[in-house]
């Protein structure tokens, strides 16, 4: 702010308060003395309405006063008249600043110990578990669930199926920079004949899916188009986070118009990266909850 | 001396008290569906325009606007005629105001669910409707200032303070904020960006509630409170102080809408203070009223309509408390982006605002059209009853439900995280919203008896002659 300004808001500011204070106390003592409390001003409005002239209650006033006093202190103490910045220098920024220092503080005092550590063998130690299930809670819940279960779009983590990969290194390379999986979109490509169909038949037999004439002729187009991100077997390719599309686990939908959609209108889902958001220590404890989540014996 | 053949205009009143009551059912009912909304979400049966967030603004403008809005209308033009003993100056512009102030609430109607939004709080209409707005306020401010000028008594009576003040405010507040540069004919980009496009619009905001919803429904009460209790205003200083501080003050109070944002430090700290030192001011309105009616207490039992006009100050105290409270910054952290918010807004807009607009209504009408009283007193009663009981139910979930999120939202684990998950505040929320939808219920109920009685009170009257301008009493 330059100091135009600054003045130019300062003086307003002592001007209102100027003018309030000289307006309550002139109203409150001129002819304090003088008002008959029962006569009324002696005008009349619309046949029957006047008026008394009563004193200002002295509650009131005290209220009033009050209110400016303490105006004034909190002007002194912080920022408000013009670019001073009060006896406190506080600004909501230092705020910020220093309560994120002091969390700071209480995490390097209470975690130093998950730093660094692999999020299988933080999985094995309750306490990391606990925190890394708050910290799920907090950012990965919202798309995840609560449990961890996913939903249409978002994937499961509480069963075995990985579209990225499942070990305890790749879980935390997906937490901390994020995936990116892109399935293009076919239909222009399929659009002669039954092919889309035939392809969307062939890829639900792969996964058990009923074997019929339609199948059978969408296998040709599979393994032209489609294998070269699912594979021949349709095992998928986990550096591409191309899904296995044999186990039938289907993030976006299991029926048949669902998978049809996906093959025409192709998809790109995002896992968004939370290292910046988190820092290397709570992704790993994130991490170690996610681990904690899989299915029994793996 | 008055000219034998000069009338009131109380026909231009009629008209905006009939309206008064139509927008008031039409505006309280969006707001009923959007409360079912927020508990039944498939109520908006997957339709665009009957989204939560197109009706949500619909909501707001048709109760401020155009109830509100009506009520104002109608109660100034009656008031400023009788209290400066002279007929409007223009009763074609009386009817122009009329005419445009509806023909803003249509276009209102139309574009709002239609998406058509500039996407500020309480400015939402387009820039071409901003520009109808600005010119029927305009007639509105040549027809009231217009008629002041023309008084057959030298003294403006306090309400007429208080209406001038809301009409110039008004002026001021809509164009400096809508000032926008047009990129199609219904989008348009503000001419100020970033903070400053926030400061001008909360500056706007705060005062459309300081002006409108306050120095507006002063004016009201500062006729109809003493009309009805038939007792003098208790003081004429005490009026004088306090709308000259009211104004002054209120102007400044903006920013407390945008504590802990990027505005800046000493923005945020006098939007606070100053928002304190209104306290008092606005206080003086409410014991004004309440003083007034001192002596005349014993006609609240058989008076439902001084009910409505005492109950409202109540709540006008009530909620101009609780305002100044909410700027202080350690409360705001705590109640801001809440559902005490919306408590708040609906104790100051249900209690204040919409209990003195309908005890005025049930005045204005009956006096307009020379009968005794309304069709039926006792269904006034019966509205007061299910009104105030609605207006709690509202107030009390939301004050529950939202320093229940407030403290939901900032509670955190040993370990740094936040206790509670976004979804579990709602859960939490959740039975509230069904008590806020019984409050706004009952309140919908009562506008609807009020309704009927309206349309009774009008088959009841026969032959309504214009009545006359009354001769100013002498001075003494």
């Amino acid at each position: 702010m330059t100091g135009f300004w600054s003045i130019y808001i300062a003086a307003f500011v002592v001007l209102n308060i100027i003018g309030c204070v000289g307006l309550l106390w002139y109203t409150a003592h001129r002819r304090a003395n003088k008002v008959n409390q029962a006569e009324t001003t002696g005008h009349v409005w619309d046949g029957n309405l006047t008026e008394l002239n009563k004193p200002l209650p002295r509650w009131w006033i005290n209220l009033f006063y009050l209110t400016i006093v303490f105006s004034i202190g909190y002007m002194v103490i912080y920022p408000g008249f013009g670019s001073f910045a009060g006896t406190k220098a506080w600004s909501s920024v230092g705020q910020l600043k220093a309560e994120e220092a002091q969390m700071q503080e209480l995490w390097n005092a209470r975690y130093a110990r998950f730093e660094g550590q692999p999020i299988d063998v933080l999985a094995k130690d309750p306490e990391a578990v606990q925190v890394g299930q708050n910290i799920f809670a907090n950012n990965c819940a919202a798309c995840h669930g609560s449990l961890g279960l996913g939903a249409v779009g978002y994937p499961n983590l509480t069963d075995d199926d990985w579209l990225w990969g499942g070990s305890p290194d790749q879980i935390l390379t997906t937490i901390l920079n994020g995936r990116a999986g892109v399935m293009p979109a076919w239909g222009p490509a399929l659009a002669e004949g039954n092919q889309l169909a035939a392809v969307s038949a062939y890829t639900l037999s792969l996964s058990g899916g009923e074997r019929n004439e339609l199948s059978v002729r969408g296998a040709a187009t599979y393994n032209t188009l489609c294998v070269a991100c699912h594979g021949a077997d349709g095992k998928g390719m986990q550096a591409l986070g191309a899904p296995n599309l044999t186990d039938n686990v289907w993030l976006h939908g299991s029926d048949p118009a669902a998978i049809t959609r996906i093959i025409a209108e192709g998809k790109t889902n995002q896992m968004p990266p939370h290292g910046p958001l988190l820092g290397d220590t709570r992704a790993r404890l994130a991490g170690a909850y996610v681990w904690s989540l899989r299915p029994a014996g793996q | 001396m008055i000219p034998n053949n000069e009338t009131y205009n109380d026909k231009v009143v009629q008209q905006f008290t009939v309206m008064t009551v139509v927008w008031g059912v039409v505006g309280m009912l969006v707001g009923v569906i959007i409360a079912a909304q927020l508990y039944w979400p498939a109520l908006n049966f997957d339709i665009s325009f009957l989204s939560y967030g197109r009706l949500r603004p619909l909501h707001t403008n048709a109760v401020i606007f155009a109830f509100g809005g009506c009520a104002l209308f109608a109660t100034s033009l009656y008031v400023v005629q009788r209290t400066c003993h002279v007929r409007l100056i223009s009763d074609k512009l009386a009817s122009f105001v009329f005419w445009g102030w509806q023909a803003v609430i249509v276009l209102a109607a139309i574009t709002l669910p239609l998406g058509f939004t500039q996407g500020k709080e309480y400015a939402e209409l387009a820039w071409p409707i901003d520009i109808l707005i600005a010119v029927v306020w305009v007639a509105y401010g040549i027809l009231f200032f217009g008629t002041i000028v023309k008084r057959r008594v030298s003294h403006i009576y306090v309400a007429n303070w208080f209406y001038g003040g809301f009409i110039i405010a008004v002026a001021v507040l809509h164009i400096v904020n809508s000032l926008a540069l047009p990129t199609s004919a219904m989008h348009s980009y503000p001419i100020y960006s970033g903070v400053v496009d926030a400061m001008v619009q909360w500056w706007y905001g705060h005062n459309a509630v300081g002006f409108f919803l306050t120095a507006g429904f002063l004016g009201m009460m500062y006729y109809f409170v003493p009309s009805q209790a038939g007792r003098p205003i208790y003081s004429y200083r005490l009026s004088i102080v306090h709308f000259w501080a009211l104004i002054a003050i209120y102007m400044w109070a903006g920013p407390h809408h945008l504590q802990y944002t990027s505005v800046p430090d000493w923005a945020q700290s006098l939007g606070m203070v100053f928002s304190l030192i209104l306290l008092a001011p606005s206080w003086g309105g409410m014991i004004n009223g309440m003083m007034t009616l001192s002596g005349a207490w014993h006609k609240l039992r058989t008076d439902p309509i001084l009910k409505f006009l005492i109950v409202s100050l109540s709540f006008y105290g009530m909620s101009t408390f609780e305002g100044p409270m909410m700027s202080i910054k350690t409360v705001n952290a705590l109640s801001h982006y809440t559902d005490w918010t919306i408590g708040h807004v609906h104790s100051g807009a249900l209690g204040w605002v919409a209990m003195i607009s309908i005890g005025a209504c049930y005045m204005l009408i009956p006096r307009t059209l020379n009968l005794k009283s309304m069709f039926s007193v006792k269904w006034i009663d019966y509205h007061f009853w299910v009104h105030t009981i609605g207006v709690l139910l509202y107030a009390a979930s939301m004050w529950i439900s939202g320093i229940g999120q407030g403290l939901m939202s900032r509670a955190t684990n040993p370990d740094g995280t936040l206790t509670y998950a976004f979804v579990e505040i709602v859960k939490f929320t959740y039975p509230y919203y069904f008590i806020r939808l019984l409050g706004g219920l009952l309140v919908i109920v009562g506008m609807l008896l009020m309704a009927w009685n309206v349309f009774k009170t009008f088959q009841m009257a026969k032959d309504v002659k214009p009545q006359p301008v009354l001769e100013p009493a002498l001075a003494h």
